[in-house]
């Protein structure tokens, strides 16, 4: 035997299952009145800085259905580069911006949407800038734990092509399931992204 | 010696994989490629936080958060405990969302099937944010057990299900909480999910006679535990830190 090393264990993660909207998005589901509001659903103030965008997809399951019942949540830095997290010790991140959002997919079409702002670069460990990216999970139904990825812009093929993690990809033909293209909706840029479960275009979910 | 660094490393065979064809919904769901191994960065290492301000004072409370003036119906239960991390330090100002079915084991949603009826004043939504030691609690009622559409004859064992920010994104996580002594627990496809016996145990709620409260509530203890974050003093410093 040998001495006990005294950590204890992440809890087992479980599936948020079919009903998940209860919990995070109460109003969403017209369960109204135990709180105003569900959170997530505003990103930027009005005087938050930096330009604004849409950011839009779906969650395709291995048939290619898209998931009517998942919910997404995204986490950036600011404008500048900057999270709005007592964790960032470089510095203050615009107050105006959350940098964090939730949406369910939509019941029918499974769509979710973000109004929110283009985030600025932040440092990889080693000091290389990545290039500008969001954080996104997804949990659902029959997805026991969940799912981390990124979306990166289309129209930043110099950052990307640049980026450590992207780097890290070794199939290159994977790479292009991070990179949400740009286009144009209500007057706004607006970047699809698309996330596959299974199937040739599967998304690539980190372990991080 | 501050823990400061990056998190510990997700240990993937404690957690459920995947693809667990015994839940069938995770067959079509469950990517099949190996996942994409990065140190933690920024985007991981940070997360957003909740004040207090966004609480109202019946949040953690769902025998009466939903009804005017109503109390839920069902076998009355108060649910404490902590967050913790990994190292066993107490997470302070983090939220921690629930949510359950009724006593009859129906929840409030358009897509449920269950014949069990509704109850008028109970909702099955409530949310904490965890004090300077990483504690919450929440006053709530029994949910029941219920059938889902798995194999025909499938039945969730009573349970609360759980959504906990943590202080980074790393930590974020959803799971569910379950009942001491209860035998459904080991014939659910969900709960089984989980590949160890000693993993599935570290959900189970146990029975608290000492808190409860007299002629009112029976209580349950429910530790949560995230990822903890590795010390920082032996770390070779990078430039740009
Ligand atoms: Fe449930």
């Amino acid at each position: 035997m040998v001495q006990p090393l005294k950590r204890r264990k992440e809890s087992p993660s479980q599936t948020a299952g079919p009903y998940v909207h209860i919990g995070t998005n109460p109003n969403w589901v017209e369960i109204t009145g135990v709180w105003q509001g569900d959170l997530g659903l505003d990103l930027v103030a009005p005087e938050a800085k930096g330009e604004r965008i849409l950011v839009k997809g779906r969650v395709f399951d291995g048939a290619d259905q898209p998931l009517t019942d998942a919910l997404i949540e995204i986490w950036q830095a600011d404008a500048a580069g900057l999270y709005n997290s007592p964790q960032d010790k470089r510095g203050q991140a615009d107050p105006h911006f959350v940098g964090w959002g939730r949406q369910p997919t939509d019941a029918r079409t499974g769509e979710f949407r973000f109004e929110t702002l283009k985030p600025g670069r932040v440092p990889f460990p080693d000091g290389r800038l990545m290039a500008p990216h969001i954080t996104v999970w997804v949990v659902a139904r029959g997805i026991n734990i969940g799912l981390h990825t990124r979306l990166y812009f289309g129209d930043e093929e110099k950052a990307n092509a640049e980026d450590p993690v992207l780097l890290r990809i070794e199939h290159r033909a994977r790479v292009k399931t991070l990179v949400a293209p740009r286009s144009e909706e209500q007057g706004l840029p607006c970047y699809t992204f698309d996330i596959h479960l299974q199937g040739p275009d599967e998304t690539v979910f980190f372990d991080i | 010696m501050s823990h400061d660094g990056p998190f510990y490393q997700r240990d993937r065979d404690w957690h459920s994989p995947a693809f667990t064809p015994g839940y069938k919904t995770s067959i079509l769901r469950s990517p099949q490629r190996a996942l994409l191994s990065i140190e933690n960065t920024l985007s991981e290492m940070t997360g957003p936080v909740f004040g207090r301000d966004i609480l109202g004072p019946r949040d953690n409370d769902l025998i009466t958060n939903f009804g005017g003036t109503g109390e839920a119906i069902g076998q009355r239960l108060i649910v404490y405990g902590r967050v913790l991390d990994e190292n066993g330090r107490g997470l302070p100002g983090v939220l921690v969302e629930f949510w359950q079915a009724n006593a009859g084991g129906r929840y409030r949603h358009h897509k449920e099937g269950y014949r069990a009826a509704l109850d008028p004043n109970f909702g099955g939504c409530g949310r904490a944010i965890t004090d300077q030691d990483g504690g919450y609690h929440f006053r709530t009622i029994k949910p029941g057990a219920y059938p889902w559409p798995n194999r025909v004859n499938d039945w969730r064992p009573a349970h609360i299900h759980f959504s906990i920010f943590g202080e980074a994104f790393a930590q974020r996580l959803i799971t569910q909480m379950y009942f001491e002594g209860d035998p459904m627990i080991w014939q659910c496809p969900i709960v089984g999910t989980i590949p160890s016996r000693e993993a599935i145990e570290t959900l189970v709620a146990a029975l608290d006679r000492q808190a409860t409260t007299h002629m009112d509530a029976l209580a349950y203890k429910f530790d949560i535990v995230l990822r903890g974050r590795r010390q920082t003093m032996f770390e070779n410093k990078l430039e740009g830190h």
